[in-house]
């Protein structure tokens, strides 16, 4: 088992068994603006008149979620923290170039993936490529499709959560994996997904969609009922 | 539309960016195909489980190593700036 430090599911409350949800119903997700709290502006004004408290404060508040996106991208620990420590720094000596257009964390998160991109392509020159298209939809059919009962995420104590989630997206191949991290885990628009890897949007859809399958196929076998727990 | 097709709006629908015209298709497909139900709503959960997970602290060494290279650089910068 890889890097099950990571991740930590948050225990969530569902609607009580039993009462009619929308299960299908859209559930457009949550903006990245909900990731910083009000006062970040003052602080990035602060540490841009040379206030390193205040500067120190923002690291402080956003190392653990930076950590965990190079982690995510990098899957490797030492990648991971170097790629955090340059982020910083980088995000320091560039801070007045900073517009102010976006969210100081949506800047830091591009300025880290980006450096955590540069470490796993120099780590797998041959299995990283956002280039290769990705045609036919031969893939998309699920192989597996099993009742997970109802609700997975209360049927798991939160490290076993952690653990399951840190394992499958191991597995997940890295320029699926990328994709999946900027979109659904650090909750970037899918234009500035694109505009980190460089990509198209159509592109980041496509490898977007399979990444959700492809990870819900691999929860499947964790969260069957009945399944490998 | 038929499952193949569910398949391939399956995100955009969970992100709620499909046209309504085909997300009408994909809800009636959805009314009479279970195992399609199942495939969006293991879907939208697994989108939500890892939306919804939270980073861990970070380990004590990281923290060290990272402030200690942050002060560093502060000091650095403060040096160079004229008194």
């Amino acid at each position: 088992m890889l890097c099950a430090t990571f991740i930590q599911a948050k225990v969530r409350m569902r609607p009580p068994i039993g009462l009619p949800k929308p299960l299908s119903a859209p559930n457009p997700h949550r903006l990245s603006s909900t990731v910083a709290r009000d006062d970040e502006h003052l602080l990035v004004a602060a540490a841009k008149r040379g206030d390193t408290h205040a500067f120190e404060e923002l690291v402080n508040r956003y190392e653990a979620k930076i950590f965990r996106l190079t982690m995510n991208i990098t899957r490797n620990h030492e990648d991971a923290e170097d790629a955090m420590q340059d982020a910083f720094l980088k995000s320091y000596a560039h801070l007045k170039d900073f517009q102010e257009d976006s969210r100081f964390y949506t800047w830091l998160v591009r300025i880290a993936a980006n450096e955590a991109l540069m470490r796993l392509r120099k780590r797998r020159p041959n299995q990283f490529s956002l280039d290769e298209p990705i045609e036919g939809d031969e893939d998309l059919m699920p192989r597996e499709l099993e009742d997970w009962g109802p609700s997975p995420e209360q049927r798991f104590a939160q490290t076993e959560m952690h653990e399951i989630l840190s394992e499958v997206i191991d597995k997940l191949e890295p320029d699926f994996r990328v994709v999946f991290v900027l979109r659904d885990v650090e909750e970037l628009s899918t234009e500035e997904t694109a505009k980190v890897l460089g990509i198209s949007v159509p592109a980041v859809k496509s490898r977007l969609l399979r990444a959700r399958l492809k990870l819900r196929q691999k929860l499947n076998h964790y969260f069957r009922q009945g399944g490998t727990n | 539309m038929n499952c193949q097709g569910v398949l391939r709006e399956i995100s955009d629908y969970i992100d709620g960016e499909l046209e309504l015209s085909i997300k009408q298709e994909l809800e009636r497909h959805l009314e009479h195909c279970e195992d399609c139900k199942m495939v969006v709503d293991q879907t939208r959960l697994t989108v939500d489980v890892f939306c919804d997970s939270k980073p861990v602290e970070l380990p004590g060494e990281v923290k060290s190593r990272l402030h200690d290279a942050l002060r560093r650089k502060l000091n650095e910068k403060a040096l160079r700036r004229p008194s």
